[in-house]
């Protein structure tokens, strides 16, 4: 039983008593109509409300004492001990339908039906209260109240234009009535054109504020069917005048030759004859105009004829342009095939690119730039097609946050904003576990329970709010919570029992809540079913690693956490940086690259002996790539040092040369390298050779953990 | 800035559905027993619109109605009456009052949502 019911019952059980004590009181004062008014109120609130919550039966037999009752009210008949009586009986009916209601416990429905006919025995011979005649307002000038509107078959999702003449009383702002809200519902039904008619506005020291001297005429496109708009004056039918005329149906299967010129629209509009309207047009000028200069119709019979031209001109371009963008289902692995050979033709145009430029060919040169162009082009096409917006996956966690949330006993709702970022398929198919588990942990560690929240002053309802969009390459999803934020100490002290840092380790806050990332880490007090188990964060890292995407959390104690996932575009083809060690090529995806910095081979080698070197003041993390991938070379005199950024930490590569940016297409490795650490695929370059992509998470690993290589 | 509703009714329960209902949708609400209570509440608060029983003691639904109309300060407030099909003329007395507009009894919570938005906007 839900709470309104349970009051529901409670109320009834207090009317009761009411009902008794004044049916008593009436026994001894049997003209007292204060006390016949309370005891009719009493039913009525006990009918009206049953019907309210579900209590059909209770309603029904109410019903039935009420509508006795009510002919004593009216003085129809007298309050007599047999009516008293009746209604008492009544009155513990009623209250045996209430405790079945609350226990579930059947009573005889026999005893109820006698009661009913022993008061239709005692109400017969007394005619039931006539209706009386429902007051009639005056009529306003030029105003006939109502709706005209032609009678039809209520037809549903077929097109219709309707030409809607809504023409309110003066004083229909009197009755708290805002027109304009009407005005927006309409817009709200389908493509609509309001147009004001305000040549009734009288001059200014005549006006009266309070009255409302405008008319609208609106033209209506819409799917929904006579009667939902209707709907929307029935509050006003009898304070205005509205005209409903369809003017167009079946819009569907229509064309630009149905395109109606003015002349034949305002002949349709009762606005001029069609002989004077011939007698104008052989004046060869703008129709619009003539009719007016000769006074046939006023400027704003014009002004409306032409809002309908346009109007109507309008829904036909929607159409047309619905009809243009229907949609065909293709497999995604033909796309895939499509995504695979664009690739290959973008690595054939380096090559072209890179031999005109040696040829030195203007020819040649302006066929590679032509040929680019187009590559660029079919490749953001072929990408652009296996796009699709965020928002589904978006509206598939209302559900978790609302039934999370439920079980818990939080209260949150989930806000979204984005929804129409779009991300390459594959990646949204790979975001759904992260971001679930990541909402799940904001439910239930971020966001507190109604009355901690109180506490802090917030409000008892927590949000999370899930907002993606594109920036550069990437396209960054953002979760945030407004729950307590991340507790630095606890995180830390976590870190230490866990051995994944030393207890004097003093940490940034960045690289403090980077710990959560790391296997086995969780800082719930208790194990729930929700989350809580420490295995998590480290895959939803790993997965979004996968996806070549990085992770990161702000969060303020107190106030909340956001977690900021930024993830490639499309997983086909990325910028890179192009660099060399020794004969070798190397790819870095651009998105990780921090700056580019020159040393010393000897500050190299010292940099080498320490992991680590110093760049303005800083200290970073090294690492040979010469070493990491055992190249013997002759080493140049200078070293280029290429600083990325992951989760924080910068981490300095240590290479020959940097060739340049690179448009990369990524071709996966085959089985035999998978277990290769430090790369996560490869790609062909304009000459043919081959180079190596980094994996840039992983190279960040080995300096934490150091592990040989 | 979220628009403030007075819930007027002498049923508890129906009230507790009315507010559940509208602040389940953003509104504020406040709650009035009969017209006397109302009109005390309007004085001291600010309310975007007014959804009131008919049938209470102390004040009637129409008697409410007609008081705020006669008021200076209230006189354009939205009103919407509670009725039941067997209401009619009470409907009708009503609209000659100057209410806004109607809900018949029994409804449900979307149905009171959709007059409250046709009648002060979301």
């Amino acid at each position: 039983m839900d709470p309104h019911q349970t009051a529901y019952l409670e109320e009834a059980k207090e009317l009761l008593v009411e009902l008794e004590t004044s049916l008593l009181e009436l026994e001894d004062t049997p003209d007292d109509q204060e006390l016949i008014g309370r005891v009719f109120r009493a039913l009525h609130t006990i009918k009206g409300s049953g019907a309210m919550f579900g209590f059909d039966r209770i309603a029904e037999f109410t019903h039935q004492v009420e509508t006795a009752f009510d002919l004593v009210r009216s003085g129809k008949i007298p309050v007599t001990s047999e009516m008293i009586n009746l209604t008492l009986r009544a009155r513990d009916e009623i209250k045996a339908m209430l405790e079945e209601a609350e226990t579930g416990e059947t009573t005889d429905p026999g005893s109820a039906e006698e009661i009913i006919n022993a008061f239709i025995a005692l109400t017969t011979g007394a005619a039931p209260p006539a209706p009386e005649p429902p007051p009639q307002l005056p009529p306003a000038e030029n105003v006939r109240p109502g709706i005209i509107a032609p009678d039809r078959p209520e037809i549903k999702g077929r097109l219709t234009t309707f030409r809607i003449l809504f023409k309110p009383r003066r004083e229909i702002l009197q009755t708290g009535t805002n027109p304009i809200l009407l005005l927006d519902e309409l817009n709200a039904l389908g493509e609509c054109t309001i147009i004001v008619n305000n040549e009734k506005i009288p001059s200014l020291h005549t006006i009266d504020t309070e009255q409302c001297y405008v008319s609208w005429e609106i033209l209506l496109t819409t799917d929904q069917g006579i009667n939902s708009v209707r709907d929307v004056f029935i509050f006003v039918e009898d304070l205005s005048e509205i005209v409903i005329e369809v003017l167009e149906e079946d819009l569907d299967s229509l064309d630009d030759s149905q395109q109606k010129r003015l002349g034949e629209i305002l002949i349709e509009r009762r606005e001029i004859s069609a002989e004077a309207l011939t007698a104008c047009l052989d004046k060869q000028k703008r129709i619009g105009e003539v009719l007016i200069g000769e006074k046939l119709i006023s400027n704003q019979a014009v002004a409306n004829a032409l809002a309908q031209q346009q109007h109507s001109s309008r829904v036909l371009k929607k159409q047309k342009e619905l009809a243009e963008t229907s949609t065909i289902r293709v497999e995604a692995n033909r796309l895939d095939k499509l995504v695979n050979l664009v690739g290959e033709l973008v690595t054939l145009q380096a090559r072209l690119g890179q031999k005109a430029f040696r040829e030195n060919d203007p020819d040649l040169i302006s066929i590679s730039e032509e040929a680019d162009r187009l590559t660029s082009a079919l490749r953001n096409n072929a990408m652009s097609i296996r796009m699709l917006p965020i928002g589904k996956t978006f509206s598939k966690f209302r559900r978790l946050v609302r039934d999370l949330s439920k079980n818990l006993g939080k209260e949150i709702i989930l806000t979204t904003e984005g929804e129409e970022t779009e991300l390459d398929k594959t990646v949204i198919d790979k975001l759904n576990d992260p971001l679930v588990h990541l909402i799940r942990n904001c439910i239930d560690h971020g966001i507190e329970l109604p009355e901690e929240r109180m506490h802090a002053g917030k409000a008892g309802q927590g949000t999370i709010h899930l907002k993606a969009f594109h920036s550069g390459a990437n396209v960054f999803l953002q979760i945030t919570d407004d729950g307590k934020g991340l507790d630095c100490k606890a995180i830390h002290a976590k870190g230490v029992e866990k051995g994944i840092i030393q207890a004097d380790t003093v940490l940034a806050e960045k690289e403090l809540f980077a710990l959560i990332f790391a296997p086995g880490f969780s800082t719930a007090k208790t194990v729930s079913d929700v989350s809580g188990r420490g295995v998590g964060m480290d895959v939803v890292k790993k997965n979004i690693d996968a996806l070549r995407g990085t992770i990161e959390i702000e969060s303020r104690q107190g106030s909340g956490t956001t977690v900021t996932l930024k993830l490639p575009l499309t997983l086909a083809i990325i910028d890179g940086l192009l660099v060399q060690i020794g004969k070798g090529f190397f790819v870095i995806p651009l998105s990780a690259v921090e700056e580019c910095l020159e040393v010393t081979r000897t500050e190299a080698n010292q940099a080498l002996e320490r992991s680590m070197l110093s760049s303005r003041g800083e200290i970073l993390s090294y690492i040979s790539l010469r070493r990491l991938f055992s190249c013997h070379d002759t080493p140049p005199p200078l070293e280029k040092i290429v600083v990325i950024e992951e989760n924080g930490h910068r981490i300095g590569l240590g290479l020959d040369s940097v060739i340049g940016q690179h448009q990369t297409v990524i071709k996966g490795l085959s089985k035999v390298y998978q277990n290769v650490k430090g790369l996560s695929g490869a790609t062909i370059l304009g000459d043919g050779t081959m180079a190596l992509i980094l994996d840039i998470p992983q190279l960040a690993q080995c300096v934490k953990s150091e592990p040989p290589l | 800035m979220s628009k403030t509703i007075m819930t007027v009714d002498d049923s508890a329960s129906v009230r507790q559905m009315v507010n559940f209902t509208l602040s389940g949708a953003g509104y504020g609400v406040i709650e009035a027993e009969h017209g006397k209570d109302a009109l005390a509440k309007l004085k001291a608060a600010t309310v975007n619109m007014i959804i009131t029983d008919l049938n209470m003691p102390e004040m009637d639904g129409i008697e409410l109605v007609r008081a705020v109309r006669n008021d200076p300060a209230l006189k354009f407030m939205p009103i919407v009456l509670l009725t039941t099909e067997s209401q009619d003329t009470k409907k009708q007395e009503g609209k000659q009052a100057g209410a806004t507009g109607w809900i018949v009894k029994p409804f449900k919570p979307e149905q009171l949502l959709g007059v409250v938005k046709k009648i002060i906007g979301s």
